[in-house]
């Protein structure tokens, strides 16, 4: 899993069988010190309460369809939860 | 598998019921000389591991799944030790 904000909503009108009413929302992966981190994306929202703007984080592939209610959707991104925070203790200076 | 650093962890309450109560840790990626390569992941722990360790992260959704013994879970990260010596000869 990866951390990423929504930056928007999207709305299809005609979608495969299986996807109709899931939250689909517009997704930019971030760096784990919340900068911008590779191309925006289309994530299913598995929690049905993200909005914009909040941080999230993401599943790919497999996962995504599983994470899905019902599962096995034609999905390969979902968004897993919100993120209430994030606590970063940086130890890249400290030997392993 | 691959091998990490422990950074940080996330809380979350709001989520896909199987992260319920489960710990979420910021692992960074290393490259054999212990540096890190850039990449992240979040990744659920099996074994206490704490901010600073260096542990092993298995990065495979079968394997996590038979880990967490849930055949629809959707998990793919999994932090299964943690690393005491890495030895290059």
């Amino acid at each position: 899993m990866h951390l990423g904000k929504v930056i928007g909503t999207l709305t299809p009108c005609v979608v495969y069988a299986g996807l109709e009413g899931v939250p689909l929302l517009l997704v930019q992966p971030l760096d784990a010190k919340l900068h911008d981190h590779g191309a925006p994306f289309v994530a299913a929202d598995s929690t049905r309460m993200c909005g914009r703007d909040e941080l999230i984080y993401y599943e790919s592939s497999r996962e995504a369809a599983l994470a899905l209610d019902p599962w096995f959707v034609p999905v390969d991104h979902a968004i897993i939860g919100i993120v209430d925070d994030v606590h970063l203790t940086d130890f890249l200076g400290r030997e392993g | 598998m691959q091998i990490g650093r422990v950074r940080g962890a996330i809380h979350s309450t709001i989520n896909h019921p199987f992260y319920d109560g489960r710990k979420l840790l910021i692992v960074d990626y290393l490259d054999t000389g212990g540096e890190p390569t850039g990449e992240y992941v979040i990744a659920i722990d099996t074994v206490d591991s704490g901010a600073g360790e260096t542990v092993l992260v298995l990065d495979e959704g079968n394997s996590a799944r038979q880990i967490v013994d849930r055949s629809n879970a959707p998990v793919r990260s999994v932090i299964v030790g943690i690393v005491d010596q890495i030895s290059i000869p």
